[in-house]
């Protein structure tokens, strides 16, 4: 497999594979350039965890369409990721399997860490068999989002109220 | 942190030393945080350095200028980073497109007149204008739209001095320069609520220049006067009513020049401190179901204005409930 696929998933991003778990309508904004991370203090606060968190390490590391937060080399390469809590921790993970997937593709072999330093917590996560399934279901339902011409109605749920995009959403 | 509008009345000189900007006038010099700044309103004789300039720039803060006669010069529009070329195509669209041009145009307007009609009822007038707003559904063309909403205004304002006290009636609308007190506070408010909304529309992905009611080549930001139909009345004409019915708003604080009337620096002052509350007051959303500031309305309204051009839901103008 990858070969017929190597094309396409180039054009998926991380962000996007975590947008799909946690909201639709969020993705269907996202990869149409109407963004809502300036407003979002949260946002802020995961900036600043990543610029104050990790020191030495070179970070946001750009290969193709992915963008690690920083890559560690052990007996294989190690992608770390870092989040500043875990109310999304599906869509961290999707985001890392993801990673290491994209890897794969390119004969690389990688596992990931998600950081959690505000719980002073990681967790190691490797790509199974079993997973690669899902992430090319995800990636053609990103592509079937982005082809929508209207965005997705979007759907309450608790995780709302917090969002950057909770006023486009509900006005 | 809630960031606040900074206005500068006083001449001095806006610099950056490191990461600190001061304002330094006759009474001294003081750091501003910049985190704490939404965006800022010049009507002193200030000097700034192209320091300050940058890190404003960097930091996506909007520097709106007012000349002598407190009438909006133009703004410091820090470089765009919100960008939607997908947007910018739907905006446009729907520009040329005459059917539903018109339809956002007559929106605005429609929007207006009941934000007018609102405050006649305020003014303890229950005057209505649905037969106005039937007439704009029956209108083809841009021109018939604005030839409906020039009427209405003029009977709204006739309806509005019957309630405004002796000395403060509009009798009739005059600009540049205004011939009386009411008329040269209207334009007044109406000068700073202009760039108010264009900072709105610098924090979103719309193009401030494609418009709907007005024309795009008007050589300005011409979507935020179309928003403007909407908040003119609800925030400057409400705000206006008050300074006068309660008397903050004086002759005194008015000066003759120009063939005309204006509001001197005290009127000013007055003014402008009500305004900046007066935008920062929050008033319960009903839909959002959490209080917000009059001030973000108007990025609601934008909000609005996207899912309107993406297809998502129709564009309906706010209409005060408060």
């Amino acid at each position: 497999m990858g070969e017929e696929y190597l094309e396409k998933e180039l054009l998926i991003k991380g962000i996007e594979i975590n947008y799909l778990y946690v909201c639709k309508t969020k993705l269907w904004y996202f990869v149409r350039g109407i963004t809502m991370e300036q407003e979002s203090d949260f946002v802020d606060l995961g900036k600043f965890l990543h610029e104050k968190s990790y020191f030495g390490e070179e970070k946001e590391i750009q290969i193709g369409s992915i963008k690690i937060d920083f890559i560690k080399k052990s007996d294989i390469i190690e992608v770390h990721e870092v989040k500043r809590g875990k109310q999304m921790e599906k869509a961290h993970i999707m985001q890392a399997l993801y990673y290491i997937y994209y890897l794969n593709n390119l004969g690389i072999k990688a596992k990931a860490i998600l950081h959690y330093p505000k719980l002073k917590e990681i967790k190691e996560i490797e790509l199974k068999e079993s997973d690669k399934e899902e992430i090319n279901r995800a990636i053609r339902e990103i592509e079937h989002i982005k082809s929508l011409k209207e965005p997705p109605e979007p759907i309450y749920q608790k995780i709302c109220k917090n969002c950057a995009y909770y006023e486009l959403c509900f006005i | 942190m809630r960031k606040k509008s900074l206005t500068l009345l006083s001449d001095g000189y806006l610099f950056r030393k490191e990461n600190t900007i001061y304002f330094e006038n006759a009474r001294g010099k003081k750091p501003l945080a910049i985190e704490g700044i939404y965006d800022i309103y010049i009507y002193g004789k200030v000097s700034i350095s192209s320091q300050a300039l940058h890190y404003l720039a960097q930091k996506g803060i909007a520097v709106h200028f007012f000349n002598h006669y407190g009438y909006y010069d133009g703004s410091f529009y820090p470089r765009e980073s919100l960008h939607s070329g997908y947007l910018v195509v739907n905006q446009v669209e729907h520009y040329l497109d005459k059917n539903k041009r018109l339809e956002l145009a007559k929106l605005f307007v429609i929007g207006g007149i009941k934000n007018m009609e609102w405050n006649l009822l305020k003014f303890k007038n229950k005057t209505k204008f649905k037969n106005y707003i039937e007439e704009l559904n029956n209108c083809n063309k841009i021109t018939e739209v604005m030839n409906v909403e020039g009427r209405v205004r003029a009977e709204y304002y006739n309806l509005w001095d019957e309630t405004l006290p002796d000395g403060f009636k509009i009798i009739k609308r005059t600009r540049k320069p205004p011939k009386n007190e009411m008329n040269a506070l209207i334009s007044f408010l109406n000068s700073r609520l202009y760039p108010a909304i264009i900072t709105e529309l610098y924090n979103t992905q719309l193009t401030p220049t494609v418009s709907y009611l007005h024309e795009p080549h008007e050589r300005r930001f011409s979507l935020a006067l179309d928003l403007s139909e909407i908040f003119k009345p609800m925030i400057a004409d409400r705000l206006a009513n008050r300074l006068v019915k309660q008397g903050i708003i004086q002759k005194k604080h008015f000066r003759e020049e120009l063939n005309g009337v204006l509001l001197n620096e005290d009127g000013m002052k007055l003014v402008l401190e009500h305004l900046n509350r007066e935008m920062d007051k929050t008033v319960q959303h009903p839909k959002l179901k959490k209080n917000v500031s009059k001030r973000r309305l108007i990025r609601l309204e934008a909000y609005k204005l996207v899912k309107h051009l993406v297809g998502q839901k129709k564009y309906e103008p706010l209409v005060a409930w408060f």
